[in-house]
């Protein structure tokens, strides 16, 4: 059993990993988080500035924990911002984890939401085969190509980039080439993570098929341990219930892939 | 034979004494529904006001030591959002709860509530970290009679305020909506703290100062209802500090009817309502009560 704070400890970025024009790397020490489950994730105190809930990402090194962020809002690009020798406050590991299929995986990443899926691929077992489709928009904003080749080097395993724009890898959306995929090759596991639509279409796919699948979800979290309630997507909390959900649960939500809710809590279609 | 876990807050009767505190969790119906399937007596929504509200940034929850600091900013969708989003409730408990700095906005919020199932209205005049409401306008006695009164002569359901340690004399602020008509106090929301990181040299909470909740705060709260139930003739809740079933009992003997419960579900999720629950049936079956009602207030015997 983790043991589970609520409150910050501070902690220092020791290095800093460009991972894309607007996606970076921060790696800092913690033996707390540099062990969590694939899919758990942590409270970041940007100090002034905001605390975002933030997948944990892997570090190589023993001892180290690390966030990947994409510069977007106000608060992703102060993280994105910090120097090495910034201090940052973290909470957690908080939420459960994927649960890894034995035989044939398929990851579907899109964008930052590669992250946990990177843990995953780092707990997949020697005998998993495992396929990775990465999603961006144009060559520049593929990253963790190396890194999954890297982690999956004693596994089968395939790293599939999709651009949208076709400048490299497969043309298209991840769905896309999952679409071709699933219709050639059965999967034992589905995981997904990124942007919500990119996921209800995995989800979809999967289900039709019959296939497990789990979807690492984002909402507005404030809190991270289930007392806000910001976070709320039909009658679960997603900080403290998920983030990961599986496809059966997710096909009869009334709000997954349709709604989001806002800073005030209204429910705003996507 | 199982005691009997019913209890009455002067006309609100519910099956059973823990209720879910406002602020917590709260802004939609499948999620009152759960809470009140798991244990709870009834639900206290988020403190609701005229328009949505977005809060503070974060950090807005922090966990310290005896409890949680908390600034959220009394984020809300707004009354008319929020009784349209549960005007479907045929079968959970909901106390309302509703903020406001004046007569008017009570009076337009309530009208939002016709003809939608609602059990009662639990007034917040103690709001700690949200200027012009909450304790600003409980250090008002002359304007908390003045809300209290309107929300009463709009409304069949109970009116319940909830009150805190602010500037003026917490009895005084009571004892003011008494004479507006309350039905039902609540006792205490969190009280005015803060905490600082000494790495970073800086406050805990985007908003510097929040309110206190937690064990931290159990004397203090189980202190104000053992007073304002030997002062005066009228129906207490008890809130802060609650996680265990003692804890409970411990407002009970103290003068309180039902007991509402906030941060323990931050650490015991919302388990903590059937374990709190059978706690008290266990207690009471060992001391031979039969009902709630019967340990009412027994330390005032002393």
């Amino acid at each position: 059993m983790q043991e589970i704070s609520n409150r910050s400890s501070i902690r220092v970025i020791e290095k800093i990993i460009d991972e894309t024009p607007t996606v970076r790397t921060l790696v800092f020490s913690d033996d707390s988080l540099s062990n969590v489950l694939p899919g758990q994730f942590a409270m970041v105190w940007i100090p002034g500035v905001n605390e975002l809930p933030m997948s944990v990402m892997v570090a190589e090194e023993k001892g180290k924990a690390a966030f990947t962020v994409r510069k977007r809002g106000v608060s992703s690009t102060a993280l994105y911002d910090l120097q090495v020798g910034s201090q940052i406050g973290v909470r957690g590991p908080y939420g459960n984890a994927f649960t890894i299929k034995d035989g044939k995986i398929l990851l579907v990443g899109g964008g930052t939401g590669l992250v946990p899926l990177m843990r995953l691929a780092k707990f997949a077992k020697p005998e998993n085969e495992v396929i990775v489709l990465m999603g961006s928009k144009t060559k520049d904003e593929v990253f963790f190509e190396d890194l999954a080749n890297k982690i999956l080097a004693k596994n089968k395993h395939q790293v599939i980039a999709c651009t949208e724009d076709g400048s490299y890898g497969q043309k298209g959306f991840v769905t896309d080439v999952m679409e071709k995929l699933i219709g050639e090759t059965k999967f034992d596991g589905v995981y997904t993570c990124g942007p919500e639509i990119m996921m209800h279409k995995v989800v979809q796919m999967a289900n039709a098929k019959n296939t497990f699948v789990e979807a690492s979800l984002e909402r507005m979290m404030k809190c991270g341990i289930g007392m806000c309630g910001s976070c709320c997507m039909d009658d679960v909390l997603v900080c403290h219930d998920g983030t990961v959900f599986d496809g059966r649960f997710l096909s009869k939500s009334q709000e997954f892939g349709h709604t989001h809710r806002s800073k005030a809590g209204i429910l705003e279609n996507y | 034979m199982s005691p009997d876990l019913s209890t009455t807050i002067g006309t609100l009767r519910l099956e059973r004494p823990t209720m879910l505190a406002s602020g917590i969790l709260g802004i939609s119906l499948e999620v009152f529904s759960r809470i009140y399937q798991s244990g709870a007596g009834a639900v206290v929504t988020k403190s609701l006001s005229k328009e949505p509200w977005e809060g503070y940034p974060n950090p807005t929850i922090v966990g310290i030591k005896g409890g949680y600091l908390n600034a959220v900013g009394l984020s809300n969708p707004g009354a008319p959002y929020f009784a349209k989003m549960i005007s479907q409730n045929k079968t959970v408990p909901i106390v309302v709860s509703l903020v406001g700095s004046i007569e008017e906005d009570f009076e337009f919020m309530v009208r939002q509530f016709e003809g939608v199932h609602v059990v009662a209205y639990e007034l917040n005049l103690s709001c700690p970290h949200v200027e012009k409401v909450g304790l600003e306008v409980g250090d008002d006695p002359s304007l908390v009679t003045k809300i209290v009164r309107k929300v009463k002569s709009m409304t069949k359901v109970p009116v319940i305020s909830k009150v805190g340690l602010g500037t003026t004399n917490y009895l005084d602020t009571v004892k003011a909506a008494i004479d507006g008509g309350t039905d039902a106090i609540t006792a205490i929301n969190t009280i005015r703290a803060m905490g600082i990181d000494v790495e970073t040299q800086r406050p805990l909470l985007s908003h510097k100062i929040g309110g206190l909740s937690g064990p931290a705060i159990k004397p203090v709260a189980v202190r104000c209802v053992y007073e304002i139930s030997s002062k005066y003739n009228i129906p207490v809740i008890g809130c802060g500090g609650v996680s265990t079933w003692e804890d409970a009992v411990e407002f009970i003997l103290a003068g309180a009817s039902a007991v509402q419960i906030g941060s323990a579900v931050g650490d015991r999720w919302i388990d903590v309502f059937s374990e709190v629950n059978d706690g008290i049936a266990n207690y009471m079956k060992r001391k031979g009560f039969s009902k709630i009602q019967e340990m009412v207030g027994l330390a005032r015997n002393f």
